[in-house]
């Protein structure tokens, strides 16, 4: 099934802002917002769910954290122990504070990696996927809303004119 | 315009008066010769028996937790002749006379340890508060003028703070009130029996006069900054033009300047020279960050207890949001600050640097100084890391309790070592010190909130401050 969308060309974010509010107050619905830089305030305005990456975030960094430590108390205290600076050996515990940075930068590792690499399989970004950007002009300078046409377009079109859009097209989306 | 509720009144001044009692007892119950210390370490002796009698040389006054003490025992029979933190030279073989002239000297500094942590404790977070203040003028910050009279309220502390803090110095220095400053007691002369090859080269710094002529020169400078900036702020309200308001940029800026110099050299002074033999290039910014946070937290408490009393119509969540966003932040920056200066001095375990950190890490204070790691990082860290609890100001208040408390703590960690030794109690002259000190900047503070409307009307990001949100 085939449906009609709407597409209009904004060419500033203010402006942009404003009209996703009046097309929200209508209740028509917006598919989607191309920008070419994340607009403040614009997911709160669509009213798109908060993000839960930082959930993510926080258990791949207790993952990196623990991994960490199973790792350190391998290699430095049961595997090979190593003399830490003369402090008392063969104990994790007492030896911690040599291990903390390396617990701190696997932390930090794991959550930005795994985070960046989540962030991608949500968004459905892998490699040699074409681009779903319906107009190169979205990567420049102008912002693009899609509207889901549903009853009469021309009034669509005209409440969109009205928000300040600088070029309305309707398209088949498939 | 805020009136001083006499509730809140009544209750500082009630904390004032409580706290002198716990002050005054502190002094009174203070042992003054050899006699009263061994009377009061036999009556110590009774309350926790046997544990204490293979180790009659050591003072004890453990009389509250006697588990805590026996753990401590086990410690201190491993390290019998260095259970002094003013210098490991002077350890070695004591006789049994200048050990315990040295046991008093340190029950003697108690009480004046008590206030003094107190006291450091109320003017450092005020002048931090505001140095926060001035970083929000100097980098012209759009969501906080509303809480700028908050933070003006909070600095106003600082004249008195100050004022009572350089009388406790020259009390301890040309008074001979207390022997909370080792060094000085110390003499260049190698025959004298107080010989100390530190001072040798620390001398021409750590000297009585210089040491009173810097305490006022870093007072007078904080105390002139906050005068002058505070004074453009109120003129600008009237004024009708930004005239006040580009000064006050600029004396910001220079305030920066100013004050990370002068904080520097105040920690080495104030807190540092207690420990005279040991030193830490990081110690100053660690110092700094410690009472920084605990100014951000107090702002925090006067913004939502002024909120919650609809003085401050124009704060919204997101102000208190971004005030525990500060609150966490400078908690991890306090960590790692105080984390960079632990594991260098660790590692490494060169004796005159691990002297510094013997009594706290594995002596006395090991509960005191694992709870406050704890209390500083590990609950701050994990409390207020969501971001919809941040807009919670109960939460973020109980939040600001834990922290405040936990610098309180790191600053006992600083002084207590150094000055009362060993022996360390928290008891009524610490309480005493605490309240008194909180009553006072409770009055002081309040008092100045009413000089001024809470509002300021004539700062040009007040419009883009009222509407701030994320």
């Amino acid at each position: 099934m085939s449906s009609k969308v709407i597409h209009a060309l904004y060419d500033d974010d203010d402006v942009l802002l404003k009209a996703v509010k009046e097309v929200k107050a209508a209740h028509h619905h917006i598919e989607e917002i191309y920008t070419p830089f994340p607009v403040h305030g614009l997911d709160k305005a669509m009213g798109l769910e908060p993000t839960r990456l930082g959930i993510t975030a926080f258990m791949y960094g207790l993952t990196g954290l623990g991994f960490a430590v199973w790792f350190l108390n391998f290699i430095m205290i049961q595997d090979w122990p190593q003399n830490i600076g003369g402090k008392p050996s063969f104990s994790f515990a007492e030896n911690m504070p040599a291990f903390v940075p390396v617990m701190f930068e696997m932390t930090v590792f794991f959550a930005a990696h795994l985070m960046v690499i989540t962030f991608y399989m949500r968004s459905k970004i892998w490699p040699f996927r074409e681009a779903e950007n319906p107009d190169p002009r979205t990567t420049d300078d102008h912002f693009l809303m899609e509207v889901a046409v549903e009853g009469d377009e021309d009034k669509i079109a005209s409440l969109l004119k009205g928000t300040g859009a600088v070029e309305i097209n309707v398209k088949e989306k498939h | 315009m805020y009136t001083f509720s006499s509730r809140l009144k009544t209750t500082a001044i009630a904390f004032m008066i409580i706290g002198a009692l716990g002050i005054a007892y502190g002094f009174i119950t203070a042992p003054s010769t050899i006699e009263e210390l061994k009377e009061q370490m036999l009556h110590a002796e009774d309350g926790h028996g046997a544990a204490t009698a293979t180790h009659s040389t050591v003072a004890e006054g453990h009389d509250t937790d006697a588990g805590h003490a026996n753990k401590e025992h086990t410690k201190e029979a491993l390290h019998t002749t260095n259970g002094d933190a003013h210098g490991s030279e002077e350890a070695h073989g004591v006789s049994e006379a200048e050990h315990m002239q040295h046991s008093l000297d340190q029950a003697k500094n108690r009480p004046w340890a008590a206030i003094y942590i107190a006291m450091l404790f109320f003017l450092l977070l005020s002048v931090c508060a505001f140095v926060y203040y001035c970083i929000q003028r100097a980098s012209t910050a759009g969501w906080s003028p509303v809480l700028f009279r908050v933070m003006e309220g909070v600095s106003a502390y600082i004249v008195p703070g100050s004022i009572i803090v350089l009388v406790f110095l020259i009390a301890s220095s040309a008074g001979h009130a207390n022997h909370m400053f080792a060094w000085m007691y110390t003499s260049v002369d190698p025959t004298a029996a107080n010989y100390d090859y530190a001072m040798e080269t620390k001398g021409w710094w750590l000297n009585i006069p210089f040491w009173l002529i810097r305490a006022v020169i870093y007072v007078l400078i904080w105390i002139g900054f906050q005068h002058f900036i505070i004074k453009n702020s109120r003129l600008q309200d009237e004024a009708s033009d930004l005239k006040p308001y580009k000064r006050n940029f600029t004396l910001s800026v220079v305030f920066l300047v100013v004050f990370l110099v002068t904080e520097l050299f105040m920690a080495f002074d104030w807190l540092m020279a207690i420990d005279h033999h040991w030193f830490s290039q990081l110690y100053s910014f660690y110092v700094f960050a410690s009472m920084f946070v605990s100014g951000i937290t107090v702002i925090t408490f006067v913004t939502i207890y002024l909120r919650a009393k609809g003085f401050l119509p124009n704060v919204n969540d997101y102000h208190i949001h971004d005030l525990g966003k500060y609150m966490f932040a400078f908690s991890i920056f306090w960590t790692y600050l105080f984390f960079a200066q632990f594991m260098l001095q660790w590692y490494a375990n060169i004796p005159e640097e691990t002297a510094y950190f013997y009594p706290r890490l594995i002596g006395n204070y090991q509960p005191l100084f694992i709870g406050m790691i704890v209390m500083n990082f590990a609950f701050p860290i994990l409390v207020l890391m969501n971001s919809d609890y941040k807009k919670v100001p109960w939460f973020v208040v109980i939040a600001g309790l834990v922290i405040l408390a936990g610098h309180y703590l790191d600053l006992f960690l600083l002084v207590s070592p150094g000055t009362v030794g060993n022996n360390w109690h928290f008891g009524l002259p610490e309480i005493g010190g605490i309240l008194f000190f909180a009553g006072l900047f409770i009055y002081v503070v309040f008092n100045a909130l009413t000089k001024a409307p809470l509002h300021p009307k004539g700062n040009p990001l007040i419009k883009e401050s009222e509407i701030f949100h994320h």
